[in-house]
């Protein structure tokens, strides 16, 4: 692709423009360790091609200053992934695809706070790496369900098993999927809507 | 039978001064970020915060502004422009902040989770999932 032609910038193909009536969307983030498949799940169910959006964080002051006066800063660009899936002709859902080992993404103003709620991704051979995300989720009060991508090689363990082991309550449900496949994607998605529900009816959601 | 052959190398040139521009011609913009206004508020812009054009890219739009609303001529969220632009986000809110003071696109507010649930977004939201 190029860009030397300014009447040449890529835009959405025909087939990936949202009507005219579109006049709401609202968010979930899947979020998980690298290489968990949260893209895959992304992709597996988006009617566009995954596309990435990208944030510079700058950060001051990290650890001791040993180039006093000169103007360096610590600047990290952060990249996700999303996709889109139209709802009705007025609502659009849009899927993030969140890294969350990075502390940053809980700087993003909105990211995890505006959504519906969110999906933790894990791999049982990485259990740890969902850990601090599990935590963060807890501390920011969004509501989350875990889905266990199924690698083929991956130790599988009851799901009682993995609740004791994430220290989850009874009530956050725990499925097993396979993201690379729409209808487990789907279904992953159903069951935080229906978590959400249940959240809604008994006026738990704060 | 030739052995393989290394190629030397050499200390990179400074790169050529750029010669003055003649009458009419352009160079090509490398990658840029206009940083408008006054650096005050930026609007209240989430990533899903859906777009729309609301007028012609006027003679005094910048670069991106003409681009950005050529793509929004349907409604598109702040971070398919990011995509698209290839800018970051907070430098696509910028650019908004400016275009939304002079009325030259809309933005639609996303729904966010209330303290209130909506339950009948959600269920909306099933529905959709569900027809996949």
């Amino acid at each position: 692709m190029d860009f030397k032609d300014s009447d040449t910038i890529p835009g959405p193909r025909t087939e990936d423009r949202l009507p005219q009536t579109a006049q709401a969307a609202v968010k979930i983030v899947i979020v998980g360790g690298f290489g968990v498949g949260k893209t895959t799940m992304v992709g597996s169910v988006s009617e566009i091609r995954p596309l990435t959006t990208e944030e510079t964080m700058t950060q001051a002051g990290i650890g001791v200053d040993d180039n006093f006066g000169s103007d360096t800063k610590t600047a990290t660009t952060v990249a996700m992934d999303f996709g889109r899936i139209s709802i009705t002709e007025k609502l659009v859902l849009y899927l993030f695809g969140t890294p969350g080992q990075e502390r940053f993404w809980f700087l993003w103003n909105g990211l995890f706070e505006g959504a519906l709620g969110a999906v933790v991704l894990i791999d049982t051979r990485r259990l740890e790496v969902s850990f601090d995300v599990i935590g963060r989720l807890e501390e920011r009060g969004v509501p989350f369900v875990v889905a266990v991508n199924s690698f083929p090689d991956a130790p599988r363990y009851p799901i009682e098993e993995l609740r004791q082991a994430l220290d989850l309550p009874p009530e956050i449900p725990i499925v097993e999927c396979d993201a690379r496949r729409r209808a487990s994607s789907r279904d992953t998605l159903m069951t935080l809507m229906r978590f959400l529900h249940s959240l809604a009816m008994t006026g738990a959601l704060t | 039978m030739t052995p393989p052959q290394r190629q030397r190398r050499y200390p990179k040139p400074p790169p050529a001064p750029r010669q003055p521009l003649k009458e009419g011609e352009r160079r090509n913009p490398e990658r840029m970020f206009v940083v408008g206004g006054d650096g005050g508020a930026r609007a209240d812009l989430d990533l899903v915060t859906l777009i729309v054009a609301s007028a012609d890219p006027p003679p005094s739009a910048t670069p991106e502004q003409t681009a950005l609303l050529r793509l929004c001529t349907a409604p598109l969220s702040v971070a398919e422009l990011s995509a698209y632009l290839n800018l970051p986000f907070s430098v696509v809110t910028v650019v908004l902040t400016e275009m939304l003071a002079d009325e030259l696109v809309e933005a639609h507010k996303p729904l966010v989770r209330q303290s209130v649930a909506d339950r009948s977004l959600l269920e909306a939201v099933m529905h959709g999932l569900q027809r996949l």
